[in-house]
Protein backbone atom coordinates (compact mmCIF):
# COMPACT_ATOMS: atom_id res chain seq x y z
CA UNK A 1 0.00 0.00 0.00
CA UNK A 2 2.78 2.42 0.97
CA UNK A 3 4.79 1.37 -2.07
CA UNK A 4 1.75 2.13 -4.24
CA UNK A 5 1.56 5.64 -2.80
CA UNK A 6 5.20 6.45 -3.47
CA UNK A 7 4.82 7.76 -7.04
CA UNK A 8 2.24 10.21 -5.69
CA UNK A 9 4.71 11.72 -3.22
CA UNK A 10 6.63 13.83 -5.76
CA UNK A 11 6.39 17.57 -5.04
CA UNK A 12 4.63 18.55 -8.28
CA UNK A 13 2.14 15.72 -7.86
CA UNK A 14 1.34 16.80 -4.31
CA UNK A 15 0.53 20.26 -5.69
CA UNK A 16 -1.64 18.72 -8.43
CA UNK A 17 -3.43 16.54 -5.88
CA UNK A 18 -4.05 19.59 -3.70
CA UNK A 19 -5.49 21.46 -6.70
CA UNK A 20 -7.61 18.41 -7.55
CA UNK A 21 -8.99 18.23 -4.00
CA UNK A 22 -9.63 21.98 -4.16
CA UNK A 23 -11.64 21.60 -7.37
CA UNK A 24 -13.54 18.68 -5.86
CA UNK A 25 -14.45 20.64 -2.73
CA UNK A 26 -15.38 23.67 -4.85
CA UNK A 27 -17.67 21.49 -6.98
CA UNK A 28 -19.19 19.84 -3.93
CA UNK A 29 -19.94 23.19 -2.29
CA UNK A 30 -21.02 25.40 -5.18
CA UNK A 31 -22.83 22.99 -7.50
CA UNK A 32 -26.27 21.58 -6.93
CA UNK A 33 -26.28 18.08 -5.48
CA UNK A 34 -29.59 18.27 -3.60
CA UNK A 35 -31.23 15.99 -6.17
CA UNK A 36 -29.10 13.00 -5.17
CA UNK A 37 -31.22 11.82 -2.19
CA UNK A 38 -34.37 11.82 -4.35
CA UNK A 39 -32.75 9.68 -7.01
CA UNK A 40 -30.54 7.55 -4.76
CA UNK A 41 -32.44 4.30 -5.25
CA UNK A 42 -32.69 4.83 -8.97
CA UNK A 43 -28.95 5.53 -9.22
CA UNK A 44 -28.01 2.32 -7.44
CA UNK A 45 -30.48 0.36 -9.54
CA UNK A 46 -28.94 1.92 -12.65
CA UNK A 47 -25.39 1.03 -11.62
CA UNK A 48 -26.50 -2.49 -10.83
CA UNK A 49 -28.15 -2.84 -14.25
CA UNK A 50 -25.09 -1.46 -16.06
CA UNK A 51 -22.84 -3.97 -14.29
CA UNK A 52 -25.26 -6.79 -14.96
CA UNK A 53 -25.47 -6.02 -18.68
CA UNK A 54 -21.68 -5.69 -18.83
CA UNK A 55 -20.96 -9.00 -17.09
CA UNK A 56 -23.55 -11.03 -19.01
CA UNK A 57 -22.51 -9.68 -22.41
CA UNK A 58 -18.78 -10.10 -21.70
CA UNK A 59 -19.18 -13.69 -20.48
CA UNK A 60 -21.42 -14.82 -23.34
CA UNK A 61 -19.46 -12.76 -25.85
CA UNK A 62 -16.22 -14.39 -24.79
CA UNK A 63 -17.75 -17.88 -24.97
CA UNK A 64 -18.87 -17.06 -28.53
CA UNK A 65 -15.48 -15.56 -29.39
CA UNK A 66 -13.67 -18.85 -28.75
CA UNK A 67 -15.31 -20.80 -31.61
CA UNK A 68 -15.27 -17.70 -33.85
CA UNK A 69 -11.55 -17.21 -33.29
CA UNK A 70 -10.75 -20.90 -33.54
CA UNK A 71 -12.69 -21.30 -36.79
CA UNK A 72 -10.64 -18.52 -38.33
CA UNK A 73 -7.31 -19.72 -36.99
CA UNK A 74 -7.59 -23.43 -37.63
CA UNK A 75 -10.97 -24.23 -39.15
CA UNK A 76 -11.79 -25.38 -42.67
CA UNK A 77 -12.67 -22.60 -45.12
CA UNK A 78 -16.44 -23.14 -44.88
CA UNK A 79 -16.24 -22.26 -41.17
CA UNK A 80 -13.42 -19.72 -41.41
CA UNK A 81 -15.05 -17.62 -44.12
CA UNK A 82 -18.39 -17.01 -42.33
CA UNK A 83 -16.57 -16.32 -39.05
CA UNK A 84 -14.31 -13.78 -40.76
CA UNK A 85 -17.29 -12.19 -42.52
CA UNK A 86 -19.15 -11.96 -39.19
CA UNK A 87 -16.20 -10.15 -37.57
CA UNK A 88 -15.79 -7.76 -40.51
CA UNK A 89 -19.47 -6.83 -40.70
CA UNK A 90 -19.96 -6.32 -36.96
CA UNK A 91 -16.70 -4.42 -36.53
CA UNK A 92 -17.36 -2.35 -39.65
CA UNK A 93 -20.72 -0.91 -38.61
CA UNK A 94 -21.63 1.26 -35.61
CA UNK A 95 -22.97 -0.56 -32.57
CA UNK A 96 -25.79 1.98 -32.24
CA UNK A 97 -27.03 0.98 -35.68
CA UNK A 98 -26.89 -2.72 -34.74
CA UNK A 99 -28.83 -2.11 -31.53
CA UNK A 100 -31.50 -0.15 -33.42
CA UNK A 101 -31.68 -2.75 -36.17
CA UNK A 102 -32.33 -5.49 -33.62
CA UNK A 103 -34.73 -3.54 -31.43
CA UNK A 104 -36.75 -1.61 -34.01
CA UNK A 105 -36.32 -4.08 -36.86
CA UNK A 106 -36.89 -7.41 -35.11
CA UNK A 107 -39.15 -5.73 -32.58
CA UNK A 108 -41.49 -4.62 -35.37
CA UNK A 109 -41.21 -7.95 -37.18
CA UNK A 110 -41.98 -10.33 -34.30
CA UNK A 111 -45.55 -9.19 -33.53
CA UNK A 112 -46.54 -10.06 -37.10
CA UNK A 113 -46.20 -13.77 -36.33
CA UNK A 114 -49.03 -15.10 -34.13
CA UNK A 115 -47.03 -18.14 -33.01
CA UNK A 116 -44.31 -15.91 -31.55
CA UNK A 117 -46.89 -13.86 -29.72
CA UNK A 118 -48.40 -16.97 -28.18
CA UNK A 119 -45.04 -18.51 -27.26
CA UNK A 120 -43.47 -18.62 -23.81
CA UNK A 121 -40.76 -16.19 -24.89
CA UNK A 122 -43.11 -13.37 -25.87
CA UNK A 123 -43.15 -11.60 -22.46
CA UNK A 124 -39.37 -11.27 -22.82
CA UNK A 125 -39.36 -10.33 -26.48
CA UNK A 126 -41.65 -7.41 -25.71
CA UNK A 127 -39.07 -5.88 -23.41
CA UNK A 128 -35.98 -3.99 -24.49
CA UNK A 129 -33.22 -5.61 -22.44
CA UNK A 130 -33.00 -8.93 -24.34
CA UNK A 131 -32.23 -6.98 -27.53
CA UNK A 132 -29.64 -4.91 -25.64
CA UNK A 133 -27.93 -8.03 -24.30
CA UNK A 134 -27.95 -9.77 -27.68
CA UNK A 135 -26.54 -6.73 -29.52
CA UNK A 136 -23.77 -6.15 -26.96
CA UNK A 137 -22.91 -9.86 -26.85
CA UNK A 138 -22.61 -10.07 -30.62
CA UNK A 139 -20.45 -6.96 -30.72
CA UNK A 140 -18.11 -8.23 -27.98
CA UNK A 141 -17.90 -11.64 -29.67
CA UNK A 142 -16.80 -10.03 -32.94
CA UNK A 143 -14.09 -7.80 -31.41
CA UNK A 144 -12.86 -10.53 -29.09
CA UNK A 145 -13.12 -13.18 -31.81
CA UNK A 146 -10.59 -11.24 -33.85
CA UNK A 147 -8.23 -11.20 -30.86
CA UNK A 148 -8.78 -14.89 -30.16
CA UNK A 149 -7.96 -15.66 -33.81
CA UNK A 150 -4.53 -14.11 -33.30
CA UNK A 151 -4.14 -15.82 -29.92
CA UNK A 152 -4.95 -19.27 -31.31
CA UNK A 153 -2.60 -18.71 -34.25
CA UNK A 154 0.24 -17.62 -31.96
CA UNK A 155 0.39 -20.84 -29.91
CA UNK A 156 3.76 -22.41 -30.76
CA UNK A 157 3.50 -25.22 -33.29
CA UNK A 158 5.96 -27.40 -31.38
CA UNK A 159 3.61 -27.52 -28.41
CA UNK A 160 0.73 -28.79 -30.52
CA UNK A 161 3.01 -31.31 -32.22
CA UNK A 162 4.39 -32.66 -28.95
CA UNK A 163 0.87 -32.96 -27.57
CA UNK A 164 -0.05 -34.99 -30.63
CA UNK A 165 3.08 -37.07 -30.18
CA UNK A 166 1.89 -37.85 -26.64
CA UNK A 167 -1.22 -39.29 -28.25
CA UNK A 168 -3.63 -36.65 -26.98
CA UNK A 169 -7.01 -36.75 -28.64
CA UNK A 170 -8.07 -33.60 -30.51
CA UNK A 171 -10.48 -32.62 -27.76
CA UNK A 172 -7.88 -33.02 -25.05
CA UNK A 173 -5.28 -31.16 -27.09
CA UNK A 174 -7.70 -28.25 -27.45
CA UNK A 175 -8.76 -28.27 -23.81
CA UNK A 176 -5.37 -28.72 -22.22
CA UNK A 177 -2.88 -27.05 -24.55
CA UNK A 178 -4.40 -24.86 -27.21
CA UNK A 179 -7.20 -23.04 -25.35
CA UNK A 180 -5.37 -22.24 -22.08
CA UNK A 181 -2.38 -20.80 -23.91
CA UNK A 182 -4.55 -18.77 -26.28
CA UNK A 183 -6.50 -17.34 -23.34
CA UNK A 184 -3.25 -16.43 -21.59
CA UNK A 185 -2.07 -14.60 -24.72
CA UNK A 186 -5.38 -12.78 -25.04
CA UNK A 187 -5.70 -11.85 -21.35
CA UNK A 188 -3.82 -8.50 -21.46
CA UNK A 189 -6.11 -7.22 -24.24
CA UNK A 190 -9.21 -8.65 -22.57
CA UNK A 191 -9.19 -5.96 -19.89
CA UNK A 192 -9.07 -3.19 -22.47
CA UNK A 193 -11.85 -4.80 -24.49
CA UNK A 194 -13.99 -5.08 -21.37
CA UNK A 195 -13.53 -1.36 -20.66
CA UNK A 196 -14.54 -0.65 -24.28
CA UNK A 197 -17.62 -2.78 -23.64
CA UNK A 198 -18.40 -0.79 -20.49
CA UNK A 199 -18.20 2.36 -22.60
CA UNK A 200 -20.65 0.83 -25.08
CA UNK A 201 -23.32 0.06 -22.46
CA UNK A 202 -24.90 3.56 -22.36
CA UNK A 203 -26.02 3.03 -25.96
CA UNK A 204 -28.74 0.68 -24.73
CA UNK A 205 -30.36 3.64 -22.99
CA UNK A 206 -31.55 4.69 -26.47
CA UNK A 207 -33.82 1.64 -26.56
CA UNK A 208 -35.38 2.39 -23.16
CA UNK A 209 -33.22 0.14 -20.98
CA UNK A 210 -32.89 2.06 -17.71
CA UNK A 211 -29.23 1.77 -16.75
CA UNK A 212 -27.10 4.42 -15.09
CA UNK A 213 -26.82 6.65 -18.18
CA UNK A 214 -30.60 6.66 -18.60
CA UNK A 215 -30.98 7.57 -14.92
CA UNK A 216 -28.67 10.57 -15.39
CA UNK A 217 -30.64 11.65 -18.47
CA UNK A 218 -33.85 11.43 -16.51
CA UNK A 219 -32.41 13.62 -13.74
CA UNK A 220 -31.44 16.16 -16.39
CA UNK A 221 -34.91 16.15 -17.89
CA UNK A 222 -36.72 16.30 -14.54
CA UNK A 223 -34.65 18.98 -12.82
CA UNK A 224 -32.99 20.85 -15.71
CA UNK A 225 -29.65 20.43 -13.93
CA UNK A 226 -27.15 19.83 -16.75
CA UNK A 227 -23.62 19.33 -15.53
CA UNK A 228 -23.94 17.68 -12.13
CA UNK A 229 -25.59 14.40 -13.24
CA UNK A 230 -23.12 14.13 -16.12
CA UNK A 231 -20.12 14.68 -13.81
CA UNK A 232 -21.43 12.06 -11.40
CA UNK A 233 -21.95 9.73 -14.34
CA UNK A 234 -18.38 10.26 -15.56
CA UNK A 235 -17.05 9.54 -12.05
CA UNK A 236 -19.09 6.34 -11.81
CA UNK A 237 -17.79 5.09 -15.16
CA UNK A 238 -14.21 5.95 -14.20
CA UNK A 239 -14.57 4.02 -10.94
CA UNK A 240 -15.95 0.96 -12.76
CA UNK A 241 -13.19 1.19 -15.39
CA UNK A 242 -10.59 1.40 -12.61
CA UNK A 243 -12.07 -1.65 -10.91
CA UNK A 244 -11.95 -3.59 -14.21
CA UNK A 245 -8.29 -2.62 -14.71
CA UNK A 246 -7.39 -3.83 -11.20
CA UNK A 247 -9.35 -7.05 -11.64
CA UNK A 248 -7.59 -7.95 -14.88
CA UNK A 249 -4.18 -6.98 -13.49
CA UNK A 250 -4.87 -9.41 -10.65
CA UNK A 251 -5.99 -12.15 -13.05
CA UNK A 252 -2.95 -11.63 -15.24
CA UNK A 253 -0.56 -11.86 -12.32
CA UNK A 254 -2.15 -15.09 -11.16
CA UNK A 255 -2.15 -16.54 -14.67
CA UNK A 256 1.52 -15.72 -15.25
CA UNK A 257 2.53 -17.07 -11.85
CA UNK A 258 0.83 -20.37 -12.59
CA UNK A 259 2.52 -20.77 -15.93
CA UNK A 260 6.02 -20.28 -14.52
CA UNK A 261 5.30 -22.38 -11.41
CA UNK A 262 3.99 -25.71 -12.70
CA UNK A 263 4.64 -27.30 -16.05
CA UNK B 1 -33.25 -4.10 -64.32
CA UNK B 2 -36.85 -3.56 -63.23
CA UNK B 3 -37.75 -7.10 -64.22
CA UNK B 4 -34.88 -8.40 -62.12
CA UNK B 5 -35.99 -6.36 -59.11
CA UNK B 6 -39.56 -7.59 -59.54
CA UNK B 7 -38.36 -11.18 -59.78
CA UNK B 8 -36.45 -10.78 -56.50
CA UNK B 9 -39.43 -9.08 -54.86
CA UNK B 10 -37.37 -5.96 -54.30
CA UNK B 11 -39.43 -3.40 -56.23
CA UNK B 12 -40.70 -1.85 -53.01
CA UNK B 13 -37.23 -1.72 -51.49
CA UNK B 14 -35.83 -0.05 -54.59
CA UNK B 15 -38.61 2.54 -54.46
CA UNK B 16 -37.88 3.27 -50.79
CA UNK B 17 -34.18 3.65 -51.45
CA UNK B 18 -34.48 5.62 -54.69
CA UNK B 19 -32.56 8.88 -54.74
CA UNK B 20 -35.43 11.17 -55.76
CA UNK B 21 -37.86 12.44 -53.07
CA UNK B 22 -40.50 9.75 -52.63
CA UNK B 23 -37.51 7.47 -51.88
CA UNK B 24 -35.13 8.16 -49.01
CA UNK B 25 -31.83 7.28 -50.73
CA UNK B 26 -30.90 10.95 -51.15
CA UNK B 27 -31.34 11.59 -47.43
CA UNK B 28 -29.14 8.64 -46.57
CA UNK B 29 -26.38 9.82 -48.91
CA UNK B 30 -26.58 13.37 -47.53
CA UNK B 31 -26.28 11.84 -44.06
CA UNK B 32 -23.27 9.82 -45.18
CA UNK B 33 -21.54 12.94 -46.54
CA UNK B 34 -22.16 14.72 -43.24
CA UNK B 35 -20.87 11.73 -41.27
CA UNK B 36 -17.71 11.67 -43.36
CA UNK B 37 -17.23 15.43 -42.97
CA UNK B 38 -17.53 15.15 -39.19
CA UNK B 39 -15.28 12.09 -39.07
CA UNK B 40 -12.65 13.74 -41.28
CA UNK B 41 -12.67 16.97 -39.30
CA UNK B 42 -12.58 15.16 -35.97
CA UNK B 43 -9.73 12.93 -37.16
CA UNK B 44 -7.68 15.96 -38.28
CA UNK B 45 -8.43 17.88 -35.07
CA UNK B 46 -7.57 14.77 -33.05
CA UNK B 47 -4.26 14.38 -34.93
CA UNK B 48 -3.35 17.98 -34.14
CA UNK B 49 -4.08 17.43 -30.44
CA UNK B 50 -2.26 14.12 -30.67
CA UNK B 51 0.97 15.63 -32.01
CA UNK B 52 1.08 18.26 -29.26
CA UNK B 53 -0.02 15.68 -26.70
CA UNK B 54 2.63 13.17 -27.73
CA UNK B 55 5.37 15.81 -27.66
CA UNK B 56 4.12 17.04 -24.31
CA UNK B 57 4.05 13.54 -22.87
CA UNK B 58 7.55 12.75 -24.13
CA UNK B 59 9.42 16.03 -23.74
CA UNK B 60 7.15 18.24 -21.61
CA UNK B 61 7.62 19.32 -18.03
CA UNK B 62 6.55 17.01 -15.19
CA UNK B 63 3.29 18.89 -14.71
CA UNK B 64 2.48 18.83 -18.45
CA UNK B 65 3.06 15.09 -18.50
CA UNK B 66 0.78 14.46 -15.54
CA UNK B 67 -1.96 16.70 -16.91
CA UNK B 68 -1.82 14.94 -20.28
CA UNK B 69 -1.89 11.62 -18.44
CA UNK B 70 -5.09 12.69 -16.71
CA UNK B 71 -6.58 13.82 -20.04
CA UNK B 72 -5.88 10.53 -21.82
CA UNK B 73 -6.98 8.38 -18.86
CA UNK B 74 -10.24 10.23 -18.30
CA UNK B 75 -11.17 10.29 -21.99
CA UNK B 76 -10.39 6.62 -22.39
CA UNK B 77 -12.42 5.47 -19.39
CA UNK B 78 -15.58 7.58 -19.79
CA UNK B 79 -18.10 6.51 -22.45
CA UNK B 80 -18.03 8.61 -25.63
CA UNK B 81 -21.73 9.27 -25.28
CA UNK B 82 -21.22 10.93 -21.89
CA UNK B 83 -18.21 12.91 -23.15
CA UNK B 84 -20.20 14.05 -26.18
CA UNK B 85 -22.96 15.39 -23.95
CA UNK B 86 -20.55 17.12 -21.54
CA UNK B 87 -18.42 18.66 -24.30
CA UNK B 88 -21.51 19.67 -26.25
CA UNK B 89 -23.05 21.52 -23.29
CA UNK B 90 -19.72 23.07 -22.28
CA UNK B 91 -19.04 24.13 -25.88
CA UNK B 92 -22.43 25.77 -26.41
CA UNK B 93 -22.28 27.45 -22.97
CA UNK B 94 -18.82 28.90 -23.60
CA UNK B 95 -19.77 30.08 -27.07
CA UNK B 96 -22.97 31.70 -25.87
CA UNK B 97 -21.17 33.44 -23.02
CA UNK B 98 -18.49 34.67 -25.41
CA UNK B 99 -21.06 35.98 -27.88
CA UNK B 100 -23.03 37.62 -25.06
CA UNK B 101 -19.85 39.29 -23.83
CA UNK B 102 -19.23 40.61 -27.33
CA UNK B 103 -22.77 41.93 -27.49
CA UNK B 104 -24.30 39.36 -29.83
CA UNK B 105 -27.28 37.18 -29.05
CA UNK B 106 -27.39 33.40 -28.72
CA UNK B 107 -25.61 31.58 -31.51
CA UNK B 108 -26.75 28.41 -33.19
CA UNK B 109 -23.87 26.00 -33.66
CA UNK B 110 -23.92 23.89 -36.80
CA UNK B 111 -24.05 20.17 -36.17
CA UNK B 112 -20.92 19.55 -38.19
CA UNK B 113 -18.76 22.00 -36.23
CA UNK B 114 -20.07 20.78 -32.88
CA UNK B 115 -19.49 17.17 -33.92
CA UNK B 116 -15.92 17.91 -34.98
CA UNK B 117 -15.18 19.70 -31.70
CA UNK B 118 -16.66 16.94 -29.57
CA UNK B 119 -15.27 13.91 -31.39
CA UNK B 120 -11.93 15.66 -32.03
CA UNK B 121 -11.23 15.99 -28.32
CA UNK B 122 -12.08 12.31 -27.82
CA UNK B 123 -9.89 11.31 -30.78
CA UNK B 124 -7.08 13.50 -29.45
CA UNK B 125 -6.62 11.30 -26.39
CA UNK B 126 -6.25 8.15 -28.46
CA UNK B 127 -4.07 9.91 -31.06
CA UNK B 128 -1.75 11.10 -28.27
CA UNK B 129 -1.09 7.52 -27.24
CA UNK B 130 -0.69 6.25 -30.82
CA UNK B 131 1.76 9.00 -31.80
CA UNK B 132 3.69 8.73 -28.54
CA UNK B 133 4.24 5.05 -29.22
CA UNK B 134 5.24 5.78 -32.81
CA UNK B 135 7.78 8.44 -31.80
CA UNK B 136 9.27 6.05 -29.23
CA UNK B 137 9.64 3.42 -31.96
CA UNK B 138 11.95 5.64 -34.06
CA UNK B 139 15.56 4.43 -33.69
CA UNK B 140 17.25 6.90 -31.33
CA UNK B 141 20.25 7.35 -33.59
CA UNK B 142 18.16 9.07 -36.25
CA UNK B 143 17.02 11.81 -33.87
CA UNK B 144 20.54 12.16 -32.46
CA UNK B 145 21.98 12.47 -35.95
CA UNK B 146 19.46 15.21 -36.73
CA UNK B 147 20.44 17.08 -33.58
CA UNK B 148 24.14 16.60 -34.38
CA UNK B 149 23.54 18.34 -37.72
CA UNK B 150 22.31 21.32 -35.75
CA UNK B 151 18.63 21.02 -36.71
CA UNK B 152 16.26 23.17 -34.69
CA UNK B 153 13.57 21.21 -32.81
CA UNK B 154 10.97 22.27 -35.37
CA UNK B 155 13.10 21.22 -38.35
CA UNK B 156 13.85 17.96 -36.57
CA UNK B 157 10.13 17.34 -36.13
CA UNK B 158 9.30 18.26 -39.73
CA UNK B 159 12.17 16.46 -41.46
CA UNK B 160 12.93 13.48 -39.21
CA UNK B 161 10.36 12.69 -36.51
CA UNK B 162 7.15 12.95 -38.53
CA UNK B 163 8.36 11.12 -41.67
CA UNK B 164 10.09 8.43 -39.60
CA UNK B 165 7.17 7.79 -37.27
CA UNK B 166 4.53 7.65 -40.02
CA UNK B 167 5.09 3.96 -40.73
CA UNK B 168 4.76 3.07 -37.04
CA UNK B 169 1.74 5.31 -36.50
CA UNK B 170 -0.32 4.32 -39.54
CA UNK B 171 -1.86 1.07 -38.21
CA UNK B 172 -3.00 2.83 -35.04
CA UNK B 173 -4.21 5.87 -36.99
CA UNK B 174 -6.13 3.60 -39.37
CA UNK B 175 -7.96 2.14 -36.37
CA UNK B 176 -8.62 5.63 -35.06
CA UNK B 177 -10.13 6.70 -38.37
CA UNK B 178 -12.45 3.68 -38.30
CA UNK B 179 -13.45 4.54 -34.74
CA UNK B 180 -14.09 8.14 -35.84
CA UNK B 181 -16.42 7.07 -38.65
CA UNK B 182 -18.35 4.79 -36.33
CA UNK B 183 -18.44 7.29 -33.46
CA UNK B 184 -20.24 9.80 -35.66
CA UNK B 185 -23.27 7.52 -35.21
CA UNK B 186 -23.31 8.52 -31.53
CA UNK B 187 -24.09 12.09 -32.54
CA UNK B 188 -27.52 10.79 -33.56
CA UNK B 189 -28.35 10.56 -29.86
CA UNK B 190 -27.71 14.31 -29.45
CA UNK B 191 -29.82 15.03 -32.53
CA UNK B 192 -27.25 15.85 -35.25
CA UNK B 193 -28.56 14.76 -38.62
CA UNK B 194 -25.86 12.39 -39.80
CA UNK B 195 -26.29 8.98 -41.42
CA UNK B 196 -27.68 7.09 -38.42
CA UNK B 197 -30.26 9.72 -37.51
CA UNK B 198 -31.34 10.18 -41.14
CA UNK B 199 -31.72 6.40 -41.30
CA UNK B 200 -33.83 6.31 -38.19
CA UNK B 201 -36.07 9.09 -39.45
CA UNK B 202 -36.52 7.34 -42.78
CA UNK B 203 -37.18 4.04 -41.04
CA UNK B 204 -39.72 5.33 -38.57
CA UNK B 205 -41.67 7.32 -41.14
CA UNK B 206 -41.93 4.40 -43.58
CA UNK B 207 -41.96 1.57 -40.98
CA UNK B 208 -39.39 -0.25 -43.17
CA UNK B 209 -36.85 -0.67 -40.39
CA UNK B 210 -34.91 -3.55 -41.87
CA UNK B 211 -34.50 -1.97 -45.29
CA UNK B 212 -33.07 1.28 -44.01
CA UNK B 213 -30.91 -0.03 -41.17
CA UNK B 214 -29.41 -2.65 -43.49
CA UNK B 215 -28.81 -0.02 -46.17
CA UNK B 216 -27.08 2.26 -43.68
CA UNK B 217 -25.05 -0.70 -42.41
CA UNK B 218 -23.93 -1.39 -45.97
CA UNK B 219 -22.83 2.24 -46.37
CA UNK B 220 -20.82 2.16 -43.14
CA UNK B 221 -19.30 -1.18 -44.11
CA UNK B 222 -18.30 0.23 -47.49
CA UNK B 223 -16.54 3.15 -45.79
CA UNK B 224 -14.74 0.73 -43.49
CA UNK B 225 -13.59 -1.58 -46.28
CA UNK B 226 -12.39 1.26 -48.51
CA UNK B 227 -10.57 2.90 -45.58
CA UNK B 228 -8.89 -0.37 -44.60
CA UNK B 229 -7.67 -0.79 -48.16
CA UNK B 230 -6.39 2.81 -48.38
CA UNK B 231 -4.59 2.62 -45.05
CA UNK B 232 -2.96 -0.66 -46.03
CA UNK B 233 -1.66 0.98 -49.22
CA UNK B 234 -0.46 4.02 -47.28
CA UNK B 235 1.37 1.81 -44.81
CA UNK B 236 3.05 -0.10 -47.58
CA UNK B 237 4.13 3.19 -49.12
CA UNK B 238 5.40 4.51 -45.79
CA UNK B 239 7.43 1.34 -45.28
CA UNK B 240 8.91 1.29 -48.80
CA UNK B 241 12.33 2.41 -47.55
CA UNK B 242 12.60 -0.30 -44.93
CA UNK B 243 14.48 -3.56 -45.33
CA UNK B 244 12.04 -6.35 -46.13
CA UNK B 245 11.96 -8.98 -43.41
CA UNK B 246 10.20 -11.93 -45.03
CA UNK B 247 7.12 -11.44 -47.17
CA UNK B 248 4.50 -11.15 -44.39
CA UNK B 249 3.22 -7.68 -43.49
Amino acid sequence: MIAALKPLMLPHRLVLIAIGIGIFVFCALTMRWDWIPDYQDLIFEGIWRTLWILVVSVVFGFLLAIPIGFAQAAGPWYLAAPAAAFCTVIRGTPLLLQIWLLYFGLGSLFPQFPWIRSSELWPYLRQAWPYAIVALTISYAAYEGEIMRGAFASVAKGQLESARAFGMSRGKLFRRIWLPQAIRTALPTLGGETILQLKATPLVATITVVEIYAVASRVRQDTFIVYEPLLLLACIYMLIAGAITLLFRHLEKRGVGRSSGGT
Amino acid sequence: MEALLAALGLTETAALLSLSPPGWGGNLLRGLVKSLQIAGGAFAFGLLIGIFGAYGKLYGSLVTRDLLGIYTTVIRSVPELVLILILFFVGTDLLNQASAALGYGRVEISGVVAGIWVLGIVQGAYATEVLRGAILAIPKGQLEAGRAFGMSPFTLMRRITIPAMTAYALPGLGNLWLIATKDTALLAVVGFSELTLETRQAASSTRAYFTFFLAAGALYLMVTLVSTFVFRRLEKRARRGEAQAGSGG
